[in-house]
């Protein structure tokens, strides 16, 4: 195959294949271009393209006459500029995606915006990389998003690095600049806690120095070029040995397509699932055991490990929904409303205290707020900020996020798929982060007694699936709750009686008979309110398993307490109807009443929240 | 697990959270390798079923045999089938091929971008948004009927490739359109750990585009693995061209080629004969900034 290529200033070894037939289909790894705006990130990919012959035919020819025709200098950055707003801006605004391959595989080139107005950009594409090249320009030396994005690479968990100190005929080659550079970067990685990068490579990436080919004029260099220093990189291993998770993706059946298959779907993130596995779902405790692992146009399988986006029937029907996590019975993940995390905030709006915002988390969303900010670092610096009452845009922060219910999680370091986050803001995604720690928080001990009782619990010979699908809806708590005298008593009682006449199997708890009876070795002091709840709740779960819809109503036990009911209570739908008559809405709750509805209304409101839950089967 | 398995099992998680998130999905079906290899995806995610449905925009001009293809594959997969029109446009002869014998310089004659923008662009945004009637396949009867369901649709599956042309590897997997069915390629949304941007304001809908990472050799490929059906089109049916990508019969040429089944164009992929040669040459509304233009506009 002929080619016109850019005459090479030395040639010693090419790792680069001619692009020769390949094996297919080939290995392939993403790989992300950052650095700082101007620092020849554009430069340094078109130079590869060009290097490793993975242009198309005559595109060097033809931007190099379109150079001539307008009088401007032929930059390899040309080569890549496929949007016009880049090409009048002259800087990268978006992650575009470029390919070329060595003999040892393909690679995808993420090329990453410089400007910090694009940081959102140089995020979404550095997340999917699985190596990142940092490009620092010699004569500029070490600055702001350098440092920035040598954080976010760590941040990102983005461990296989390549620094590429470029422009080196800028300054001549010289060694003492390059080390110098070295050094400093290494020292500022060292005090945000990020591991060093694997290799400083001293580039040119407008003479094609040390890029594909090895410099002839940085004699004093003995490393690896960029594609030998690429190469020797590797593929993250499978994590099919770590402990399974399986986010639930959703649950499907296809019943009208005459498909009467029950299909829980989703991705294992790591771990294996075999058929015949007892499995938990987590948060809700709920256990079952796998049936079969189902899929289209493919042979029938017992196992299935990491990486597959599969579906599995269970031996025994639950009331399973999106964004639980299927794991085993030990090695679970974390359960918590609360946890540590490391933050980058990307939003013009700051991320605030006192606001509400929307975490999404595997398949798991759930109303967010923070709890506590620990620090908020500089990362374009070295140093922490303290005191702040808000993040920022381009902050990076480290926060205690607190859900409204609990979720399951891991930690960023345990399971990476599990372990990270984004933080919505009304349509956008503001923000990012990954789980340092879980945090304890007042329902600990509560999980703990409910996670015990629920593994162990004996079940009947009618499980509840059968029961939900004999009364034609699922079990769930409706609790009321408000101030003494609003008129809760009266309200629950019309609601059971009409849900009941429509068919529901509704059953109302009125606090004062838990307390005539089951309460009453209990002398009320404060400090055996805990004690209340936790009797309500195990009286709840009892009706909860026979299938009805409870309606409870208490003076007792109010929305304070509700955490701690919904800790004991996981494995079933709760929710709250708060009866406020100066209709002040409560966002912790799912409905907010004046109690002066008509009755019929209210019902109506609550049948719908029922249908909205899935907890009416139509 | 194997890089066609990588990227499969990718797509099926975008699908599956499409599925998830929009009511009102809809997936685009051009009838082409590439929606095809989509549409093979969706019954992979959804066990068998397709569970939304297909939108297919009918210029008029598209070569017979392509639809042909589709309602035979609507008809066996059980497709909810919709198409759409510039009726129009062809009406009044408002397209490339009806003015293309004016003079040079005649205000009547449409070029081929201004064609595509009508034809394609304007009946796209048009039938998503249910402005113009939807056709629907009747299953029973064979027949398209008028589709009563003027709503619009939320979110829009596309199988636009990252390595087919410039602006599409700008693409998010899930990217947001404005009221007008605009792209703001300078202000996109972060995407990031398979969490795409699935809340939307009212009005404005989302393009997602499950088969961003593939390229066109590893569409080939699975369609082999796969044994998927595609139209005949593609393969050199003895005179020594073929088409590698199909659009209306007017605007495509076919290429010199001699590959005859799956096996041959992808050896023909691997050599590296076409290698140096744009996926869409064949193309030739394509020129110098008109796609790029048409899909901020709307275009897929």
């Amino acid at each position: 195959m002929m080619e016109t290529m850019e005459p090479k200033t030395s040639s010693t070894k090419s790792v680069s294949s001619r692009s020769l037939p390949s094996a297919s289909p080939k290995e392939q790894m993403n790989i992300v271009i950052v650095g700082h705006v101007d620092h020849g990130k554009s430069t340094l990919v078109g130079r590869l393209l060009a290097d490793t012959h993975s242009l198309p035919e005559g595109k060097l020819q033809a931007v190099k006459k379109e150079c001539e025709r307008t009088g401007k200098p032929f930059e390899y950055a040309f080569l890549l500029d496929a949007l016009s707003d880049e090409q009048d801006q002259g800087i990268t605004i978006d992650t575009a995606r470029s390919f070329f391959k060595t003999k040892k595989r393909d690679y995808i080139i993420i090329d990453a915006p410089g400007h910090i107005e694009f940081l959102k950009n140089m995020i979404s594409g550095a997340a999917r990389a699985e190596a990142a090249v940092l490009v620092i320009d010699a004569k500029e030396g070490v600055r702001e998003n350098s440092r920035r994005h040598g954080y976010l690479l760590s941040m990102l968990g983005i461990n296989q690095i390549i620094v590429c100190i470029n422009k080196m005929d800028l300054v001549k080659g010289n060694q003492t600049l390059f080390q110098k550079i070295e050094k400093e970067y290494k020292k500022f990685l060292s005090e945000i806690g990020s591991s060093p990068p694997l290799y400083f490579i001293p580039v040119s990436a407008l003479h094609g120095e040390n890029l594909e080919s090895k410099s002839s004029s940085m004699n004093w260099y003995h490393g690896p070029t960029l594609l030998e220093a690429l190469d020797s990189f590797n593929k993250a291993p499978p994590k099919s040995d770590q402990k399974l998770r399986m986010p639930v993706q959703a649950v499907y059946k296809f019943t009208k397509q005459g498909d009467d298959r029950r299909i829980i779907a989703g991705r294992v993130e790591s771990g294996k699932i075999k058929v015949g596995d007892k499995v938990v779902f987590y948060p809700s405790n709920k256990i079952s055991a796998v049936k079969s692992i189902e899929a289209f146009n493919a042979l029938k399988k017992t196992e299935i490990s990491a990486g597959w986006s599969t579906g599995i029937t269970l031996t025994e029907e639950i009331f399973i929904t999106r964004g639980q996590i299927i794991s085993h019975e030990t090695n679970g993940p974390s359960v918590s409303t609360r946890f540590r995390a490391n933050l980058i905030w990307l939003s013009k709006k700051p991320f605030l205290m006192e606001k509400e915002y929307k975490l999404k988390i595997h398949t798991t969303q759930e109303p967010v707020r923070i709890l506590k900010i620990v620090k908020i670092i500089d990362a374009s610096k070295t140093g922490s900020l303290k005191g702040k009452k808000q993040v920022n845009r381009h902050d990076v922060a480290e926060l205690i996020l607190e859900t409204r219910t609990p979720i399951a999680f891991d930690t960023f370091q345990e399971n990476e798929a599990t372990g990270r986050f984004v933080i919505v803001d009304g349509y956008d995604i503001a923000g990012g982060g990954i789980i340092v720690s879980a945090e304890k928080d007042d329902q600990e001990d509560f999980r703990a007694e409910a996670r015990l009782r629920d593994f162990n619990w004996i079940k009947g010979g009618v499980n509840q699936e059968a029961r939900a699908q004999r009364l034609k809806h699922h079990a769930a708590l409706v609790m009321f709750v408000g101030k003494a005298g609003v008129g809760k008593h009266k309200i629950a009682r019309a609601v059971e009686k009409s849900l009941f006449e429509s068919g529901i199997s509704s059953y109302m708890l009125d606090g004062t008979n838990i307390l005539l009876g089951v309460d009453a070795d209990l002398v009320w002091i404060e400090a055996t309110q805990r004690e209340l709840v936790r009797r309500f709740a195990e009286v709840a779960r009892i009706l909860l398993d026979a299938g009805h819809v409870v309606v409870s109503t208490t003076n007792a036990i109010g929305l304070a307490d509700f955490a701690q009911v919904q800790a004991l209570l996981p494995n079933f739908p709760i929710m709250i109807i708060s009866i406020d008559p100066g209709s002040q809405t409560n966002s912790a709750s799912d409905l907010t009443l004046t109690g002066q509805e008509k009755e019929s209304k209210v019902v109506e409101k609550i049948s719908e929240l029922l249908r909205k839950n899935q907890i009416i089967i139509s | 697990m194997e890089l066609l398995d990588q990227l499969e099992q990718q797509s099926v998680y975008i699908l599956r959270e499409s599925f998830r998130h929009f009511e009102r999905l809809c997936m685009l079906w051009s009838i082409g390798k590439d929606s095809t290899v989509l549409l093979w995806l969706a019954r992979k995610a959804f066990f068998g079923h397709v569970p939304f449905p297909l939108v297919h925009i009918d210029t008029s001009y598209k070569i017979p045999e392509m639809i042909a293809y589709r309602d035979r594959l609507s008809m066996e997969y059980k497709l909810t089938m919709i198409v759409g029109q510039n009726v129009k446009a062809l009406e009044f002869g408002k397209t490339f091929p009806a003015t293309q014998a004016l003079p040079e310089g005649d205000p009547n004659k449409i070029s081929r971008v201004e064609c595509c923008g009508l034809l394609k662009k304007d009946a796209l945004a048009n039938t998503l948004n249910g402005t113009w009637p939807r056709k629907k396949l009747n299953l029973k009867t064979g027949q398209y009927e008028i589709d009563p369901d003027k709503q619009p649709y939320h979110g829009v599956i596309v199988g636009a490739r990252a390595d087919e042309e410039g602006s599409r590897s700008k693409e998010r997997y899930f990217s947001p359109r404005d009221k007008n069915s605009l792209w703001d390629i300078g202000d996109q949304p972060p995407e990031f750990w398979n969490q795409f941007k699935t809340d939307f304001a009212p009005g404005t809908h989302v393009r997602i585009h499950p088969l961003l990472d593939w390229t066109e050799l590893h569409i080939w490929e699975y369609i082999k693995r796969e044994k998927i059906p595609t139209v005949s089109l593609y393969y050199d049916q003895g005179n020594g061209t073929r088409y590698r990508s199909l659009g209306c019969a007017p605007c495509q040429s076919p290429i010199k080629s001699t590959a005859k089944n799956v096996d041959e164009i992808i050896a023909e992929l691997k050599s590296g004969k076409l290698k140096n040669i744009a996926e869409r040459s064949g193309r030739l509304q394509d020129g110098k900034h008109g796609l790029e233009e048409l899909r901020r506009e709307g275009y897929m």
